[in-house]
């Protein structure tokens, strides 16, 4: 069980090699997509300006550090405008420190955005030319790690699509891999479940507060106090209640035992099946788990989404063979076999599990032909200020 | 059905009112029902009375409470299911981990 790499100098496994480039604030966002554009390098939009809490800067500065010692991440440029919150010259040495070249350009201090493109794309190109010499060798699969995601869930999604991505998780996990199960809020309702396969009391305390915390935030925040946080497709696709599509979300982390819960965004050192504190937004989710260390995604749909990461293949795995037909652009695999009764879920999941050890070598999953991929961070002061404004509800 | 205590059967494909649908149980044996009123592609039909109040159990879990009686082969949605979890009002569950 083996998939092909790129080595990094800190001892991590790539299944990609990209020249990543970071605008540390919005305001360059144009100018590292015109870089990117010109060069085939990767990037992301930055989602903020520089008027937020300090909370959310420094979470913002952490996953672009995490983003650029990524293993998928041969070498990086950031670029800043040169008067932004986030401090570019600290994300560019966090990156540093993992041994691979990082480059910096300030545009106030390169005479402005078109002479720091040009002067980006020369850099860019030289970075290209070094890692397109490394080859890819072969690793073990306690090299890899695969976030499970979903997003667009319908009534199928835990029939099908999400237990088979779960036969696929436990094949990693039995194989020395590790997984990443997050999305908390759409653990409520299935919570127990969970809490049975924690692997010791720490960790099982630790999901079953997370949980809790996040039950009672997301309670504030719908405005008639139904707590119905399911999307319009979801309950259009036969999603009646959360616990129901928390219960059929779960099923895509398999069944290994949980050896560890971690912070958004951050890396568990146990190897395994593993939980992070994401919020349910699919792309805040993905973002988080690919700065915690995951190469590759694992996205199970029901409606249909065209998802990606900059950095990391996002594997579409459809519920339904008609989501499947129609949406052939954005989606990989069909599980939705399974409901037409043609493949079991075993089938499917062995099937899931090959296609994922062929993109971990190399070949290309769908988002990964676009040029611009999502990139978002969860809104952490948002939702704090919201239950401060709330005050007066009883919490719990 | 998705487990053997489970009182919801989940469609494969869409029903019209007063159309016989084959359920298959956990167990792979299969029984017939009645659909009650028209089901989409995906949606949830009741195996067994469900009476108000009582637990609706997908995956051998619960998903929800029945807010009225529920009769065999009728759509359970989101006009007869109460979701108690996640709510400010602290009825059923909400807030308990």
């Amino acid at each position: 069980m083996s998939f092909m790499g790129y080595i990094r100098p800190d001892g991590t496994v790539g299944v990609r090699n990209h020249v990543l480039v970071i605008p540390t604030v919005a305001c360059v966002n144009r100018v590292a997509t015109e870089v990117a554009r010109q060069t085939g390098a990767v990037t992301m939009q930055h989602p903020y300006g520089c008027t937020f809490d300090t909370e959310e800067n420094s979470l913002t500065e952490q996953v672009f550090a995490s983003f650029g010692r990524h293993p998928n991440v041969g070498a990086a440029l950031v670029i800043s405008l040169g008067c932004e919150t986030v401090a570019a010259r600290r994300v560019a040495q966090e990156i540093a420190q993992s041994g691979k070249p990082v480059e910096l350009l300030i545009v106030q201090g390169e005479g402005g955005a078109w002479k720091t493109v040009e002067k980006a794309v020369e850099k860019v190109r030289a970075l290209q030319a070094d890692l397109a010499r490394q080859q890819r060798e072969e690793f073990g699969l306690e090299h890899l790690v695969v976030a499970m995601e979903c997003g667009g869930s319908d009534g199928f999604s835990g029939l099908s699509a999400n237990p088979a991505v779960g036969v696929c998780a436990d094949l990693v996990v039995s194989a020395g891999g590790t997984v990443y199960l997050s999305e908390i809020p759409e653990m409520v309702g299935a919570e127990q479940v969970l809490a049975r396969r924690c692997a010791d009391d720490d960790v099982r305390e630790r999901l079953l507060r997370l949980v809790a915390q996040w039950e009672r935030e997301l309670s504030l925040m719908s405005p008639d106090g139904s707590g119905s946080y399911l999307a319009p497709g979801n309950i259009a696709g036969g999603l009646t209640t959360i616990a129901e599509k928390s219960l059929g979300c779960i099923k895509k982390a398999g069944t290994s035992p949980i050896v560890d819960v971690v912070e958004y965004g951050r890396r568990s050192s146990r190897r395994g099946l593993v939980i992070m504190d994401t919020p349910g937004f699919d792309l805040a989710s993905v973002t988080g788990k690919v700065a915690g260390g995951a190469q590759i995604v694992l996205f199970t749909t029901g409606r249909g989404t065209p998802t990606g990461s900059p950095i990391a293949p996002v594997i579409k795995v459809a519920s339904n063979s008609s989501v499947f037909e129609r949406l052939q652009g954005d989606i990989d695999l069909n599980a939705g076999t399974i409901v037409d009764g043609v493949e079991s879920i075993p089938e499917v999941g062995s099937r899931i599990f090959q296609h994922l050890l062929n993109v971990a070598s190399g070949e290309k999953g769908r988002a990964e032909f676009w040029p611009t991929q999502e990139f978002a961070l969860p809104n952490v002061s948002v939702l704090r200020k919201e239950i401060v404004c709330h005050s007066d509800y009883t919490l719990g | 059905m998705m487990a053997p205590q489970d009182n919801v059967a989940t469609l494969v494909s869409p029903a019209s009112a007063g159309q016989p649908v084959t359920v298959m149980r956990y167990d792979g044996s299969t029984v017939i029902i009645t659909a009650r009123q028209s089901i989409p592609l995906a949606h949830k039909m009741a195996v067994v009375p469900i009476a108000r109040g009582a637990a609706v159990l997908k995956y051998g879990e619960m998903i929800g409470e029945a807010t009225e009686p529920i009769e065999p082969g009728a759509h359970v949605h989101v006009q007869n299911v109460f979701g108690t979890r996640g709510r400010r009002d602290g009825d059923g569950e909400g807030g308990a981990a």
